[in-house]
C-alpha cells in the first residue's frame, strides 16, 4: 500500500479563478504532505507543490482540475486539497467585504 | 488620446501634467560569467533571494498592521513564489550550466512567466503578470544594488507615473503639487494604494507596462473611480472631466457643510467622532472632516521609515506638530505598537507566532530605554494641548502597573529638571485581548479611559491569525463572541465610570454604525475619510432604533446572518445608495 494514486476532480469555484492567493493556499496545504501532488488541466500537468506551476494553469472560474496524489498519505492529502479548493470561494467573499 | 485601464484604488479625478519618475528599470543585457565565478554568482543570487524574501515579509507585516486584514496575504503568495523550488532550480541551472549572470538568469526566468500571463485571456489572471514583474523588479534592484529611496517633488500640478512606489516615497510625496498616482504594478493591497487613499490622492495601479509610452509634461487625466488613465485627452474628454472635478469640489463643500454639524442622533444622543491617524500631516484631514479629536495616534511610522531609532526629540517634534495642528482638540497618543521583528538592531530572532509574542506593550516593557524616550516626549508634549497616553495590547494588570510606574518615574525626573508636563495626563489602555475585557472592572480603577481595538480583539477572541491564509476566512467582526466581548467592555467601562471609545476598522465601516450605537458606544475613532459618512448615519438614525437592532442581534448566533441583518438595516436607512 501507499503508492497508489488518488485522483480527484474539482471545479474552480471562485469568480476570480486560481490567482496568486488561492494558489498560495493550495501549495501551502500540498506541502504539508509527503505525497507527490500533481494537477492536470486539459492535458497540461504541473506540480501541485510549486506556486509558479499552479499559477500557470491559469484556471479560471469553472475550470475542471484533476488532482493526482501519489504517496503514503495520499488519501488524507487529496481530501485536504479538495477542501482547500472549495475554500477559494470564501477568499473572494472576504475580498468583497473590504 | 489613449486610455489605459488599471485598478482603481483611491477615488477622485485629477487633470495635470505627467511626471514620469525614472523607474531605473535596470537594462539586463545578456552577459556571461567565467566558470570560476559560478559559485560566487550562485551565492550572490541566494543572498538576493533571501533579502527579497525579507523585504516581502516586511511589506506583508506593514500592510497587515496598517489595514489589519487579508491584504497582507498577497505578499504571502509573493513569498511563496520567491521560495518556489522550480524557480530556484531554473535560476541555479541557468547560472551553473549556462554561465548566465544572476541578473540575466532572473530576467530570463521571469520573462517566461510574465509573457505567459500577459497572454492569458482572463483579465483577472492576466494581472498576475504584475506579481511576477514585482518580484523580478525587487530581485533586480537588489542585484544591481539600486537605491530604494527617491524623493518625489514637482514644480507644477503633476500626476506621478512610476513602475512602483515604495512606502517611504509615498510618505514623502510633495503634497502640494502631486495630484494623482499611476503605477504599472500593484493591486489594492499595494502600499501605493493604501497610502494614496490615506492621503486622499486619486490613484490607479496595475496599469501594466505601458508607462514608458508616456512623456513627462503630457496632459493626463486620472480617474480614480473607474481606474482609468487618459493620455493626451481630447477637448471633449477634458470638459467632461473638468465637470467631474467641479462636482468633486461641490461634494467636498457639502461634506464641509457636514463638518460643522454635530453627530447627534435623531433623538438627541451625541456621538463623538474622532480620527485615527498615522502621519503628522493627517491632522489637516481631521480638521477638514470635522473630527472631534484624534482618538488614536499611531506612532509606529516614526520607526518604520527610519534607519536609526528615533530620539526623544524626534518624538517630541512630531507630537507637538500634531497637537498644534489639531488646534486644541483632544489627542490620544498610543505608545509603540510593533513586534520584535520590526525593531532594528535588536537582534531578536524571528518569532514563530509573532502575534502571540513579544510585541507592543510587551516589547516596550522589555526595551525600556526606547519606551522611556517615547514617554518623556509624550509628557513634555502634554502641556501643549489636550493629550492622553494609551498603552496597546495590555493583557494583565501587572503590565499596566509597570507602564504606569515608568510614567511616574519619568514625571519625577522631569519635575527635578524643572521641565513642564501635565501631571494629570490621562492614561488609558487599548482593549484588544479578551483578558483585558474580563478584568476590565479592575483595570477601570487604575485608568481614565479605554479604546476597544477591534482588529486585534477579533483575532485574539477567535484565535485567528489574519495573515495566515489557511484560517483568515474565520476572521469575522460579526462573530457573536466578539460582539459579546465588545458589549462587556462597554458595560464594564460604564460601570467603572471611565470613557470608552471604539477604534479599529469596525468603527469606520458604516455597516456597524447602528449596532455600535445600539450597544451603547458614544465615541468612535475612525479613518478621517470615513467621518462624514459615519456622521451622516448618526444624524439619520435614532438611538432607540439602534438599541432595538442591538437587541435583535444579541439573540442571533450566526455571524453571516448578523452581517446580513446589519446590511439590510443600512440599506433601509439610505435606500438611494443601495
Amino acid at each position: 500500500m501507499g503508492d497508489e494514486s488518488i485522483i480527484r476532480k474539482v471545479i474552480v469555484p471562485n469568480r476570480q479563478g486560481l490567482h496568486a492567493r488561492p494558489a498560495n493556499l493550495f501549495v501551502k496545504v500540498a506541502m504539508q504532505y509527503q505525497s507527490q501532488v500533481e494537477i492536470t488541466r486539459d492535458g497540461l500537468k504541473v506540480s501541485g507543490k510549486s506556486i509558479l506551476d499552479v499559477m500557470t494553469l491559469a484556471a479560471e472560474h469553472g475550470t475542471e482540475l484533476t488532482i493526482i496524489v501519489t504517496g503514503p498519505d495520499a488519501e488524507v492529502a487529496a481530501n485536504a486539497l479538495v477542501d482547500v479548493v472549495k475554500r477559494f470561494i470564501e477568499e473572494d467573499d472576504e475580498e468583497n467585504e473590504l | 488620446m489613449r486610455v489605459f485601464q488599471g485598478i482603481a484604488v483611491s477615488p477622485g479625478v485629477a487633470i495635470a501634467k505627467a511626471m514620469v519618475v525614472d523607474d531605473k528599470q535596470p537594462k539586463v543585457s545578456r552577459r556571461f560569467i567565467s566558470r570560476a565565478n559560478v559559485e560566487a554568482e550562485l551565492k550572490r543570487l541566494a543572498d538576493a533571494m533571501d533579502l527579497v524574501a525579507e523585504q516581502i515579509q516586511t511589506s506583508q507585516d506593514e500592510v497587515a498592521t496598517e489595514l489589519g486584514d487579508q491584504y497582507g496575504a498577497i505578499f504571502s503568495a509573493h513569498l511563496q513564489m520567491v521560495r518556489d523550488e522550480k524557480l530556484n532550480e531554473s535560476l541555479i541551472d541557468s547560472i551553473r550550466y549556462r554561465h548566465y549572470t544572476a541578473e540575466y538568469a532572473v530576467s530570463q526566468s521571469f520573462a517566461r512567466y510574465i509573457q505567459f500571463f500577459e497572454r492569458v485571456p482572463n483579465p483577472f489572471l492576466r494581472e498576475r503578470a504584475g506579481d511576477f514583474r514585482d518580484i523580478e523588479q525587487r530581485l533586480l534592484n537588489v542585484l544591481f544594488g539600486a537605491d530604494a529611496k527617491r524623493k518625489l517633488a514637482a514644480k507644477q500640478p503633476s500626476i506621478v507615473i512610476a513602475h512602483d512606489l515604495t512606502p517611504s516615497e509615498m510618505a514623502n510625496l510633495d503634497r502640494v503639487n502631486i495630484r494623482g498616482i499611476v503605477t504599472e504594478v500593484g493591486g489594492p493591497g499595494s502600499h501605493s494604494a493604501i497610502v494614496a487613499e490615506a492621503l486622499e490622492l486619486p490613484a490607479v495601479v496595475g496599469v501594466g507596462s505601458h508607462l514608458r509610452e508616456i512623456q513627462t509634461d503630457t496632459t493626463l487625466i486620472i480617474d480614480g473611480h473607474q481606474g482609468r488613465v487618459i493620455v493626451q485627452p481630447d477637448e471633449e474628454t477634458i470638459l467632461r472631466y473638468e465637470n467631474e472635478v467641479e462636482q468633486q469640489r461641490q461634494t467636498k463643500i457639502k461634506l464641509r457643510g457636514l463638518r460643522d454639524l454635530p453627530a447627534v442622533t435623531a433623538d438627541g444622543e451625541t456621538i463623538t467622532l474622532m480620527a485615527n491617524i498615522e502621519f503628522p500631516h493627517e491632522a489637516d484631514a481631521c480638521i477638514e472632516r470635522g473630527a472631534s479629536g484624534v482618538g488614536l495616534y499611531r506612532t509606529e511610522f516614526l520607526y518604520l521609515g527610519q534607519e536609526s531609532e528615533p530620539t526623544e526629540e524626534d518624538h517630541y517634534q512630531v507630537y507637538s506638530k500634531v497637537i498644534r495642528d489639531m488646534q486644541g482638540s483632544p489627542i490620544v497618543i498610543r505608545t509603540l505598537d510593533l513586534g520584535a521583528d520590526k525593531i532594528f538592531g535588536d537582534g531578536h530572532p524571528p518569532e514563530q507566532n509573532p502575534f502571540l509574542g513579544l510585541r507592543s506593550i510587551r516589547l516596550s516593557l522589555r526595551n525600556t530605554d526606547q519606551f522611556r524616550r517615547q514617554l518623556r516626549a509624550i509628557l513634555r508634549a502634554s502641556v501643549l494641548g489636550d493629550v492622553s497616553v494609551m498603552f496597546p495590547l495590555v493583557s494583565t494588570l501587572h503590565e499596566l502597573r509597570q507602564a504606569k510606574m515608568l510614567l511616574s518615574d519619568l514625571m519625577e525626573d522631569l519635575e527635578e529638571q524643572s521641565i513642564a508636563f501635565n501631571r494629570d495626563l490621562k492614561v488609558g489602555i487599548m482593549v484588544e485581548v479578551p483578558s483585558s475585557v474580563i478584568m476590565l472592572d479592575r483595570f477601570a480603577q487604575e485608568i481614565d479611559f479605554i479604546s476597544i481595538g477591534t482588529n486585534d480583539l477579533v483575532q485574539y477572541t477567535l484565535a485567528v491569525d489574519r495573515n495566515n491564509p489557511d484560517v483568515a476566512p474565520l476572521y469575522n467582526s460579526c462573530d457573536p463572541a466578539v460582539l459579546r466581548l465588545i458589549q462587556m467592555a462597554v458595560d464594564s467601562a460604564r460601570k467603572g465610570d471611565i470613557d470608552v471609545t471604539l477604534c479599529g476598522q469596525m468603527g469606520g465601516n458604516p455597516v456597524y454604525t447602528m449596532l455600535l450605537i445600539g450597544m451603547g458606544l458614544r465615541s468612535l475613532s475612525v479613518t478621517p475619510s470615513a467621518i462624514p459618512e459615519i456622521k451622516q448615519i448618526c444624524r439619520t438614525v435614532s438611538a432607540q432604533k439602534c438599541r432595538e437592532l442591538a437587541t435583535r442581534v444579541r439573540d442571533m448566533d450566526n455571524a453571516w446572518e448578523i452581517k446580513r441583518l446589519l446590511r439590510e438595516n443600512l440599506r433601509q436607512l439610505f435606500p438611494d445608495d443601495a
